[in-house]
């Protein structure tokens, strides 16, 4: 089992990192969407520490979605999935390590380049703790209920847009917890509330996702 | 019982009961909602707070709850399609997302209008409104997905998970006004208290309710009767039947 998931665990990785500069794209999305916002709303400083955590977090929504959409896509297509699916071990543990190394992969980065992020929206450091707290927490549970859906439309030639459409309804009582925590630390009050209710979801998401998402690639596969 | 529900699983029956049951849905449904709609809307009293504007609450109050119970049933098909998987529960599923949808944005859009005398605004961001409106994404994704498939009965899968996974948005509406007490107001009927509304204000709206959830039935087994037909064209018995007409 341990040796299992370890193989797949290094194939995933070396997928990732073999010469494509796929898994940076995600990253970069989220960056140029967060720069755009500046140019659009208004560089005045306390405007931006106003609108920072949300737009830093819609910016790796978007990012976490576009990174989702090649989660299973290749292994379905030359059916390395089924061959998982028939190999004796437990499909969902299986699929779970593969989720979780795909969010360190293209979700990672963001988390690692967050501090920038919040120097660039004028953040203070109180407010880019909380921040950097629901994303840790956050980002793990986008990543488990986006399989869901990207599992359910592996078999359709036109994911993209569809996946939107299911997906980000799911993710906005994430983000409303997410940013009003990080307000509460703007204002120097305790947002202790609104990351137990994030653990939570995120606890809720490991319980159960597993099992939703091995049913939904069956259901693909017919 | 097992043995009497079970051929109701089947289309042909499932299609000949949605035709029984259609006109007893129907006729009441239509009596129901046209008299609580006139008498609340002419006859009952005005609010002493609110003046005539409150009358709204006879088509709004009833639209949001039969949306959020409409959704509770397709998440229930859905359950059952997959448990026992029967084909007829997702057939179900597909009849009853665009009936529920509209009834969202029917109360969504009456909620604006109640909002716009009321609080001064057509649209705040308060917790109920954001959730109701995550519910009517979440139809949209429903029907979309169902769309979206060649193959129905992939298609009847795959919309009863979605279907299941938004669930946990019923409580999140449900409870949304007392967790976070934003502008919209509390409940104002609830099943286990004694209602914070005048007798000769509130039997409109019951009916109102009853005469829209019957309404909304009659709907979805007519739908559901369509639905049937259209994926069972093959069938001995749709031919059978189409030729006697």
């Amino acid at each position: 089992m341990i040796r299992v998931l370890n193989a797949i665990v290094k194939r995933e990785f070396k997928l990732a990192f073999s010469g494509s500069f796929d898994f940076a794209l995600p990253l970069l999305f989220g960056v140029m969407v967060i720069s755009l916002f500046p140019l659009g709303v208004s560089p005045g400083p306390e405007m931006l520490q106003k609108i920072g955590a949300g737009v830093i977090w819609v910016s790796a929504i978007l990012a976490s979605l576009l990174g989702l959409e090649k989660l299973f896509r290749e292994d379905f297509r030359d059916g390395s999935l089924e061959q998982l699916r028939l190999s004796g071990q437990p499909f969902a543990v299986i699929l779970l390590v593969k989720v979780v190394v795909h969010w360190l992969i293209t979700v990672g980065p963001i988390l690692i380049l967050s501090p920038l992020f919040a120097l660039f929206l004028n953040l203070t450091p109180l407010m880019f703790e909380a921040l950097f707290l629901t994303l840790l927490l956050g980002t793990p549970m986008l990543s488990l209920v986006g399989a869901i859906a990207v599992a359910l439309t592996l078999s359709l030639e036109k994911g993209g847009i569809l996946l939107a459409l299911l997906m980000l309804p799911l993710f906005i009582p994430l983000l409303i917890f997410a940013t009003s925590a990080v307000n509460n630390a703007q204002l120097q009050l305790n947002y202790n509330g609104q990351l137990g209710i994030i653990a939570a979801m995120l606890m809720l998401a490991i319980a159960l996702t597993p099992w939703s998402i091995s049913f939904a690639v069956k259901v693909s596969q017919n | 019982m097992w043995k009497w529900l079970h051929p109701y699983a089947k289309t042909e029956r499932a299609h000949q009961l949605a035709g029984t049951l259609f006109p007893w849905f129907a006729l009441p449904g239509l009596i129901l909602f046209t008299l609580g709609t006139v008498w609340g809307l002419v006859f009952a009293p005005a609010d002493y707070q609110q003046g005539d504007a409150f009358r709204i609450i006879y088509i709004h109050v009833p639209s949001a709850l039969l949306s959020m119970s409409v959704y509770a049933s397709m998440a229930i098909c859905g359950f059952i399609g997959l448990v026992w998987q029967i084909r007829t529960c997702y057939m179900a599923i597909a009849a009853i997302a665009p009936v529920g949808a509209v009834l969202t944005f029917i109360a969504l859009w009456t909620g604006a209008t109640w909002g716009k005398p009321m609080w001064g605004t057509w649209w705040v961001w308060d917790a109920r409104l954001t959730s109701e409106l995550i519910l009517l994404f979440l139809y949209f994704g429903i029907m979309a997905l169902y769309a979206s498939f060649e193959d129905k009965l992939q298609a009847g899968k795959a919309v009863s998970v979605m279907a299941m996974v938004g669930v946990i948005n019923l409580p999140i509406i449900h409870y949304s006004v007392e967790w976070w007490n934003t502008l919209h107001q509390g409940a104002t009927i609830s099943k286990f208290e004694k209602p914070s509304m005048a007798p000769e204000m509130l039997w409109p709206l019951l009916i109102n309710l009853l005469g829209l959830a019957l309404l909304s039935g009659a709907l979805v087994l007519q739908r559901l009767r369509n639905e049937i037909v259209m994926r069972e064209l093959r069938r001995p018995w749709v031919i059978n039947m189409l030729k006697e007409q």
